[in-house]
């Protein structure tokens, strides 16, 4: 049996609905309906009462959301599109993610965001917003890359006393497969090296670690070794095994499907030019999506993400200095 | 009311004596429909205040102690210092705190109340307080139309105090009165004359109880001015006279004094009055002497769980 990432989102909220009666999961259509994605498919049947759609009001439902944290409640909250989370940004940012600081109480709850480019989605169907929510204080953001952590990270940020954003990938949904759902969750908050190398290290997280992969398979007929490593969380980013790293191969290169300007590939940049300075080689570089509005046309959508192409590119560029 | 009034002008001159961190914004005017949602309330209940809402709160059982404190900064305060003055609550007591941005709390005190259905406790209420400028949010309307939708036991009270900040409410809205919006959600609604204690006593009980019973939403619109500027930084001097003058622009303290004295309750109005000041001069002086928040004693960190702060916080 293979088991699909978007299988694995579905399984990890009937296991949390199913260990833990405070959790409860809030959105458009998510319940008979099963969500624009399916990713509650049959959910608001097994367990009735807790899996509510929600009017489309992206501000109320994070507004509410915070309102049942508040009282205790784990709600998780789906958004039809992490682009339209933009609407219930005020709720997120001033308000789950102030109320720890200002008030000594959790606020533990998750809004789910399906992220990122898919051919033909244009510019409202595409964004990737983890760089607004890192930015602000209080929030965990999470960006899975792999069947396995999508279901383990969604289980740990269920549990977490503090509201959590989890950025799913909708270009994994379907085609990104495990065998088996993982017994054991990876480490909280700790990247992963998805393949090691000794040349130079490719950070990236969520779609992109998939397109880093192949971009190092690539070079590796060129004889060169790339270091992959996946974020798996970019807030709090996990500076030490980035550090690590660098220490082994002197080059980096950080990866982002985000817009260039800031993000946590900056971030990544910044950090290791500031704390790992004497253990480069070469410049570190960044590589991200072009900064315009995400194109609707596969072919130039194709061109304004990074792709495997890309980032071989630009890693080639790395080794030349 | 009272403790509300002298309250507030105490926290007004030590502003002008430049002991209060941040700014004071008054419910000077708008006491008595304030206060009379703190008193429909009971144990158990939410209640989501705005900015002048002290005489609420002040009936809801938030220690006067508390307000002093965080008004002058003491560190034993709910908010410890991170947030001040209007925006202090205290999630134990059933108060929340406001944020800023207005309309936010509608959908807030709905979650609570949506969780409190959950969790299958039975008769709780939520009320929330805004001026007529929230109404012209998204947020106040995906708020109440989401309570709406879910039935929810939460009283929606609208001060239509005829001015947002400086901006007259025919620059706010085009409809004739607030009160018809209650239609368009599928809700229950009821005017009150803000300046009427009695009446807003009245009001505001129907409507507490109508949402304990099942009735679903209640908004209330209150209609009153307010006797002060929007904060004391600003003195309100665009506020019309006719305005001033006419039947809205009572002081419902002067409204609650004459039916004491008509009542024949002259004498203990006066001893009212003194109980209140001395209240409010001890819980001054009390937070006065209280340390201060120190930066070095704060941990920094805006996440609870383990290993969740970034590597600039020591864990």
């Amino acid at each position: 049996m293979s088991i699909t990432y978007l299988d694995a989102i579905r399984a990890a909220q009937e296991k949390a609905l199913q260990d833990d009666p405070s959790v409860f999961i809030y959105g458009q259509d998510v319940g008979k309906f099963g969500g624009a994605f399916k990713a509650t498919k049959n959910l608001a049947e097994k367990y009735p009462g807790r899996v509510i759609d929600s009017p489309i009001s992206e501000d109320a439902m994070v507004g509410l959301a915070v309102g049942a944290a508040m009282e205790g409640m784990k709600p998780v909250v789906e958004m039809q599109f992490a682009d339209f989370s933009t609407v219930g940004l005020n709720q997120m940012l001033n308000h789950a993610a102030t109320t720890y600081w200002r008030t000594g109480r959790p606020c533990p709850m998750v809004l789910r965001l399906p992220s990122g480019g898919t051919p033909g989605s244009g510019p409202f169907h595409s964004q990737s917003m983890e760089t607004i929510y890192s930015h602000y204080p209080g929030l965990v953001v999470m960006t899975p890359a792999t069947v396995e952590d999508a279901y383990s990270m969604l289980l740990e940020a269920i549990g977490m006393e503090d509201p959590v954003v989890f950025c799913e990938h909708k270009l994994l949904y379907y085609h990104l497969k495990a065998e088996a759902l993982p017994s054991e969750a990876g480490p909280a908050f700790r990247a992963h090296v998805a393949r090691p190398g000794r040349d130079v290290t490719c950070v990236a997280y969520s779609a992109m670690v998939h397109e880093a992969l192949a971009a190092a398979e690539e070079l590796a007929g060129e004889g060169h070794e790339i270091e992959v490593v996946d974020l798996r969380t970019v807030k709090p980013l996990d500076t030490d095994t980035i550090l690590a790293s660098v220490a082994r191969t002197g080059r980096l290169l950080a990866v982002g499907e985000s817009w260039p300007w800031g993000g946590a590939s900056a971030e990544v940049v910044a950090r290791v030019a500031s704390e790992g300075f004497e253990l480069l080689d070469a410049p570190p570089q960044r590589l991200n999506a072009k900064d315009t509005p995400i194109p609707y046309h596969p072919n130039l959508w194709a061109a304004h993400r990074p792709t495997a192409v890309r980032i071989a590119a630009a890693l080639r560029e790395v080794l030349r200095y | 009311m009272l403790r509300a009034r002298f309250a507030e002008d105490k926290l007004a001159s030590l502003y002008r004596a430049g002991r209060i961190v941040g700014g004071v914004y008054l419910g000077r005017g708008q006491e008595a429909l304030s206060a009379a949602g703190g008193v429909a309330l009971r144990k158990g209940d939410v209640f989501a205040p705005l900015i002048r809402d002290m005489a609420g709160r002040l009936a809801f059982g938030e220690p006067l102690i508390d307000v002093m404190r965080t008004y002058l900064g003491s560190r034993l305060g709910p908010m410890k210092g991170r947030d001040g003055n209007i925006h202090r609550g205290d999630l134990a007591r059933g108060i929340l705190p406001m944020i800023s941005h207005l309309g936010a709390m509608v959908s807030a005190t709905a979650g609570v109340l949506l969780a409190k259905r959950m969790k299958k406790e039975k008769g709780s209420v939520g009320l929330t307080c805004l001026g007529d400028g929230a109404t012209s949010t998204g947020s106040f309307h995906e708020g109440l139309n989401v309570a709406a939708v879910e039935k929810l036991p939460l009283v929606v009270v609208v001060a239509d105090n005829a001015y947002a900040y400086s901006t007259p409410k025919d620059r706010q809205f085009a409809c004739a009165d607030l009160l018809d919006r209650a239609k368009g959600y599928g809700i229950e609604g009821e005017g009150v004359d803000g300046t009427d204690p009695e009446a807003c006593l009245d009001v505001l009980g129907r409507a507490v109880q109508k949402a304990r019973e099942g009735s679903g939403p209640q908004l209330v619109v209150g209609r009153l001015l307010r006797l002060c500027g929007h904060g004391e930084h600003d003195d309100g001097l665009y506020v019309e006279k006719d305005l001033k003058n006419s039947e809205r622009g009572r002081d419902c303290l002067s409204v609650m004094e004459k039916m004491t004295q008509d009542r024949g309750m002259g004498k203990d109005w006066e001893k009212w009055k003194e109980a209140a000041h001395q209240e409010v001069e001890e819980a001054v002086k009390k937070a006065s002497e209280e340390p201060v928040p120190d930066p070095f004693e704060e941990d920094w960190r805006a996440t609870r769980t383990q290993g969740a702060a970034e590597a600039w916080v020591e864990e």
